[in-house]
């Protein structure tokens, strides 16, 4: 009996010493951290514990910033990319010869370098001395005017940051909706037909629910990748993020840290406290949601 | 609503266009289901029945031939139109909706004047779940249903929007041997109540025959014969349709007809004035055979069976097609079972021949 108690906790050892030693210590370090008062680096040394960290990461115009461009990215590109994609794999569904191929091309940005995707867009939308890019010169051609996405106003860059993050998240969700919409019955499809179910009513009434679960997830996972969203904006608008007014809070992290004005964990930490109280609490109410809404 | 059906064909087309021919899952039906009556669609597996069935539903298209729900022709309607009631092989309920939703569900989707009120969708709803006896359990998910209540969930489902025709695929296939039979006693009593032109498919011959006004006997795409299931069973068409029905099954001998005499085996066990001399197959129900010690037919005894009011006689001849005879005899029948040998005399009406190629009944 005894043996047969600790024979799991055998096999899950070496899961647990990596899991603690790469994932829970640190965790646990970051915590401390980031109530540690003037922590220098340097010497390993801090003045006093308390609060002050969260104060000031909470003051900063720049984390303010950050956050507010994170909290756009997140409500925009979430619910866009989701039901973009659902409606593009729904009408995948529907024309069976050409599921292949599109499968293969939307799934390119999946598998293509963020950095190399960045530069296309650069291309795309990058107003230099020789051209306007390829987006302005379809904006002209409808009569608008010319508009500087990388470097011109704060919309426009935020329209730029979204579009990109909805087209790189696109591929994966693509992916999953056409095979949960495969993965659905056809003899419920025919029972709805038979019962003289519109094409409308079918998909909200019964390709919709039996979805759900794969939805919710997108949604999940879409949210909290979006929040830790850095790359992205690194490569459309370089490294200093925080003068293009386009710093995500795991950009804000990691200036804290490494960055020309870097050198503060403990800022660092405080900040990476916040985002995840921040994701854990829109993980916490989506659940809360799910439970009604899912099919499971 | 009676359903006609004119040169019905249905051919699948083949996987890949060079190997060419494609399955005749159809093949070239005509048929009039009478209104109001139970009809009872058979076959082996394979045969075809659910093609037929969703050419009637409109979810499949046929290549060739007509369909006419009474006079109207239906033939290019699209299923959403046609109003049949379908109840599928595995009863495809919405998992994500209760009971009470699922049989609703078919009404919510009137439109114009034929629109309900969720008063009137509720009370409808109610009438055919208690037709099919589950109006305790509105509020269940199906998953929280065994499977005798599932298919009845389905039959409520199909039945609530009083359709001109009811089309049920092997409904009870996946009921146990007691809920089977209740429930096929059930099915003939709500398409009763109701007098909705029913069409229900089984390969189970014994099902079929309890409950259908009518039977329709297919094999590969055609119908080999249709009518009342005494009179099939009486009065085999063919080889394939004596087979098909009756359990215990037809007992099949290779038999031989010389000068109006019918030899199976060496004896002389029938009369068939009239009948060329030629090579036939003989069938013999088991009801057929009657243990007498004048009898002309010698077997090999090999053991009886008392089953209540009947006993079955088990034995072999070397002329049998099947691995052993079975005979059904009263249980009070005296049978000497310490002998090797046993004899029959045949009943007239439970003996047929077949052409020994072609199946086709000649006697
Ligand atoms: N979509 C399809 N494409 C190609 N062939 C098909 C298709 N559906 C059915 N068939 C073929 O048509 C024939 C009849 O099939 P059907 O499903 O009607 O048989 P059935 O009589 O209902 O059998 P069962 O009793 O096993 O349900 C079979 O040979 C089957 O392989
Ligand atoms: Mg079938």
């Amino acid at each position: 009996m005894e043996k047969n108690k600790l024979t799991p906790w055998l096999y899950l050892l070496p899961a647990i010493v990596f899991l603690g030693a790469f994932m829970v210590y640190p965790l646990i370090d970051v915590f401390i951290y980031s109530f540690e008062e003037g922590y220098n680096s340097a010497s390993q040394t801090y003045f006093g514990v308390g609060g002050y960290n969260y104060s000031y990461v909470l003051h900063d115009p720049y984390f303010l910033q950050a956050l507010k461009n994170t909290f756009i990215l997140v409500i925009i590109t979430v619910p866009v990319s989701t039901a973009l994609a659902l409606v593009i794999s729904a009408g995948l569904a529907s024309v069976k010869p050409l599921r292949d191929l599109y499968q293969t091309v939307y799934f390119l940005p999946y598998v293509t370098n963020t950095l190399a995707v960045g530069l296309v867009f650069m291309i795309l939308f990058k107003k230099t001395p020789y051209s306007d890019g390829l987006i302005n010169l379809l904006i002209n051609m409808f009569g608008g005017q010319s508009v500087d996405f990388i470097d011109g106003p704060y919309w426009a860059k935020m329209f730029v940051l979204c579009f990109y993050t909805v087209w790189v998240v696109m591929p994966f969700k693509i992916l999953i909706l056409t095979s949960a919409l495969a993965s659905v019955d056809r003899n419920y499809y025919n029972a709805a037909k038979v019962d003289g179910t519109s094409k409308m009513r079918i998909f909200t009434k019964i390709t919709l629910p039996m979805i759900s679960p794969m939805i919710f997830y997108l949604v999940i996972t879409g949210f909290i990748g979006a929040f830790k969203a850095y790359s992205d904006a690194v490569a459309l608008f370089g490294t200093d993020l925080n003068a293009a007014q386009m710093n995500t809070i795991v950009g804000y992290i990691y200036d804290m840290l490494y960055g020309d004005s870097g050198g503060y964990p403990s800022y660092a930490s405080a900040a990476a406290i916040i985002l995840f109280a921040v994701v854990l609490t829109i993980t916490c109410i989506n659940l809360i949601i799910s439970k009604n809404k899912v099919h499971h | 609503m009676k359903v006609v059906l004119q040169n019905l064909t249905k051919i699948f087309p083949p996987r890949n266009k060079k190997s060419g021919g494609g399955v005749v899952a159809v093949n070239n039906f005509n048929f009039e289901f009478p209104d109001g009556k139970l009809i009872g669609l058979l076959g082996p597996s394979g045969c075809g029945k659910s093609t037929a069935l969703n050419l009637i539903s409109g979810l499949l298209k046929p290549t060739e031939g007509n369909i006419f729900f009474g006079e109207k022709d239906v033939t290019n309607l699209p299923a959403e139109n046609r109003g049949v009631g379908l109840v599928f092989q595995n009863y495809a309920l919405y998992p994500h909706l209760t009971v009470k939703q699922n049989i609703t569900f078919p009404l919510e989707n009137f439109k114009g004047k034929d629109r309900l009120t969720r008063e009137q969708m509720d009370k409808k709803a109610y009438e055919a779940a208690k037709l099919v006896q589950i109006e305790n359990l509105m509020d269940r998910k199906p998953h929280e249903l065994s499977g005798g209540q599932q298919q009845r969930v389905a039959i409520a489902r199909a039945l609530v929007k009083m359709p001109c025709v009811l089309l049920l695929d092997e409904p009870l296939s996946n009921l146990d041997a007691r809920l089977r039979l209740q429930t096929r006693e059930e099915l003939k009593r709500i398409q009763q109540e109701t007098g909705i032109t029913t069409v229900f498919v089984t390969h189970d011959q014994e099902e079929a025959m309890s409950i259908s006004d009518m039977i329709v006997v297919m094999k590969d795409g055609v119908i080999n014969q249709t009518g009342k299931p005494q009179e099939v069973y009486d009065n085999p068409k063919n080889l394939f349709v004596a087979k098909f029905l009756g359990t215990p099954p037809i007992s099949v001998f290779d038999g031989q007809v010389t000068g109006g005499k019918l030899i199976v085996n060496g004896d002389e066990i029938l009369d068939v004035p009239g009948t060329e001399d030629r090579q036939v197959k003989v069938g013999i129900r088991p009801e057929g055979f009657v243990p007498c010690v004048t009898g002309k037919m010698k077997c090999t005894l090999s053991g009886i069976e008392v089953m209540g009011r009947d006993m079955s006689v088990i034995s072999r001849n070397p002329a049998c097609e099947n691995p052993v005879i079975r005979a059904i005899v009263p249980a009070d029948t005296r049978i000497d079972t310490s002998s090797a040998e046993i004899k029959f005399d045949i009943k007239p009406g439970k003996i047929f021949l077949f052409d020994h190629e072609t199946g086709e009944r000649i006697y």
